[in-house]
């Protein structure tokens, strides 16, 4: 990237615009947290269904449990109860894990941020040069094609997709389910278990980072068609510049604004797409967590993620605030 | 005359302004856009089989033809071949199109009303209940969709239709929202909102009559392009199996079928993804070639 000289009033307008995305992003996530924390406890059903219909189990015992968990409680007392315990840092005790909520995150976190992180990256990557070499010559052979394929793609489901993926490469070497081999042994190298998991990696991010390129690619493309007529470029090109620093080195880092909003606002999308791709390839991280918490009645798990998501979306959200900041040159200076 | 124009010019190349559609403009797309014409046509075929279900479709999609005989490939009783339950599968993507369609749209339309009410209230009211109103959206985004709808969906139990169609609409309004409020802050200051409100017209009159219909063209294009998305969402839900009771099926929920089988019945999971995806991007085409034709940019939605 090009070198730019940061503005002596950089610093102030920085500390600014963060300070008021961390209020703003604290106050959206309370927000989410408290309207689920209600839609979940409104609901008619409750946990332990399984527990309670157990014939062996006495009244006392069904008190005693609800209790344990705070539900004989009224609800308003359960959700102040709650905020200040997540305020502390504690999200409370998973139901079906029996175990609390943080060291069920902890093992699921990391993998959906691999999943995520590699897909995003790959995504971008590939959808950026695609958009960009259909951008550079609208209505060619190239830009025709792909094209056309990046529309198909934009429309397939998820799910569908990854379940695509699943019915070809089943029995294959590449794994379609799973995070690891259950089988191997813990006492294996560090490198024989990390190309184990990057082996049951290749499919859930592949499959996500092509849905990520296809649209990004559509961005991508929209953006540097956007950008190539404009005066400077005219007059970057009548200084002799050929074609293709033009393009690659002029037009293309001002047409990656727009990506980088789009990467702070896909999030949301991003993250729901990784609970279905997560889903079919049993890959055992946040997506699938939620999705069996939601079935198993399990509120603290359910909340805590509904806490994750929203904190994912807000940073993302701020992230690309300044990293538009940082690119765009106009902007500091408001 | 110094700049005379020539007639053909002043017919085809006359300045319209942005945001009318006039029938001539949407015939000459037709003929120059052969992508859009496949897309109009692919949206009909569907709608039709949605709503002809009862008589198109060869077999009742919930009968059982022949319990001895499971889950067959495509044959020339069975187009697209059946199920483990041996129901015919070209009668269930066709029910599945009413179903799938019907619900999307309903959806749609609730969550531009809402959208736009709650939007034009923000906008029009501003200050700070504009900023209250706003942040709330925000928080409505920041939850993924499908994480919002699964802690309704799975706490509240099995749902009829209205109550899933009530869901999607009440999780879908957020970006309408947004659109309706950026479109009165826009207007509310111009000339003509000051005239109205200076000859005594309400506030909810000068909002109708004058602001919105400035808002419309970019509330049809996020419309449209909604119904694919909120297809695509419904088909998420019922893949999960939190979609309509069986043994009526969505697109979605025949795909979640299919999965439990697919080492063996291929057939039963690519059939009615195909018809998912193909409605999809015949709405995402349309949706696009709409924005195109009134003016708007040609960015792609998300």
């Amino acid at each position: 990237m090009a070198r730019f000289r940061p503005s002596p009033y950089l610093g102030s307008h920085m500390a600014r615009i963060v300070l008021k995305r961390l209020a703003q992003g604290l106050f959206i996530v309370w927000l989410t947290t408290t309207i689920t924390f209600f839609l979940v406890h409104a609901a008619p059903g409750e946990p332990f269904a399984e527990m309670l219909t157990d014939p062996r189990m006495t009244n006392e015992m069904r008190e005693a449990n609800r209790a344990r968990y705070g539900l004989d409680q009224p609800v308003f007392a359960q959700y102040l109860q709650y905020v200040r315990s997540v305020a502390g840092g504690d999200f409370g005790h998973s139901f079906t894990h029996q175990r609390p909520v943080m060291s069920v995150l902890a093992d699921a976190l990391p993998r959906t941020l691999l999943l995520m992180g590699t897909a995003i990256i790959i995504g971008f990557a590939a959808g950026i040069l695609l958009g960009t070499l259909q951008g550079a010559r609208v209505g060619g052979w190239f830009d025709r094609i792909t094209g056309s394929v990046a529309v198909l793609f934009t429309a397939l489901p998820d799910f569908w997709l990854a379940l695509l993926a699943v019915m070809v490469f089943a029995g294959t070497w590449l794994p379609v389910s799973g995070f690891s081999t259950p089988t191997l042994s813990p006492t294996a190298s560090v490198v024989t278990r990390g190309s184990d998991v990057l082996r049951h990696l290749v499919l859930p991010a592949g499959t996500l980072a092509i849905l990520i390129s296809a649209m990004v690619s559509r961005y991508q493309r929209a953006a540097l068609i956007d950008v190539l007529p404009s005066p400077w470029l005219r007059t970057a090109r009548a200084k002799g510049l050929s074609r293709r620093p033009v393009v690659f080195r002029h037009a293309l880092r001002n047409a990656l604004l727009p990506i980088i909003t789009l990467a702070g606002l896909s999030m949301p999308a991003l993250l729901g797409g990784a609970v279905f791709i997560e889903v079919t390839f049993s890959w055992q991280g946040m997506g699938s967590l939620a999705v069996q918490a939601v079935a198993d009645r399990d509120y603290p798990v359910v909340l805590a993620a509904v806490i994750l998501s929203s904190t994912m979306v807000v940073v993302g959200a701020a992230l690309a605030d300044l990293a538009h900041a940082a690119v765009n040159p106009r902007q500091r200076r408001a | 005359m110094p700049n005379a124009t020539p007639v053909s010019m002043a017919l085809d190349g006359a300045p319209v302004p942005a945001g009318s559609v006039s029938p001539g403009r949407i015939a000459s797309f037709l003929r120059r856009d052969p992508a859009f014409a496949a897309a109009a046509i692919t949206l009909f075929v569907v709608a039709v089989a949605g709503i002809l279900a009862p008589v198109l479709a060869p077999y009742d999609p919930a009968q059982l033809i022949d319990a001895s005989a499971r889950a067959q490939p495509p044959s020339a009783e069975h187009w697209l071949g059946t199920d483990p339950l041996n129901r015919d599968l070209l009668s269930r993507i066709l029910y599945g199109a009413r179903i799938s369609l019907g619900i999307s749209l309903v959806a749609v339309t609730l969550a531009t009303i809402v959208g736009t009410a709650w939007g034009a209230a923000a906008g029009y009211a501003g200050g700070w209940v504009d900023a209250l109103l706003m942040r709330i959206v925000d928080a409505g985004l920041a939850i993924p969709r499908i994480l919002l709808l699964l802690s309704v969906v799975a706490f509240w139990g099995r749902l009829t239709i209205p109550a899933i169609v009530l869901l999607l609409g009440m999780t879908g309004w957020f970006a309408a929202s947004r659109l309706a409020r950026d479109s009165v802050r826009a207007t509310r200051e111009q000339d003509f909102v000051l005239a109205a409100r200076a000859t005594g017209a309400s506030p909810a009159r000068v909002l109708v009559r004058h602001i919105l219909p400035h808002a419309m063209t970019p509330m049809l294009v996020a419309a449209t392009l909604g119904v694919g998305q909120v297809i695509v969402v419904e088909a998420g839900l019922s893949f999960l199996g939190y979609g309509v009771a069986p043994p009526a099926a969505t697109w979605g929920g025949l795909i979640r079928d299919g999965r439990e089988v697919i080492a063996t019945a291929w057939w039963m999971s690519v059939f009615p993804g195909l018809a998912l995806a193909i409605t999809v991007l015949a709405i995402n085409v349309l949706g696009d070639r709409l924005r195109a034709a009134m003016g708007g940019t040609q960015v792609p939605a998300p």
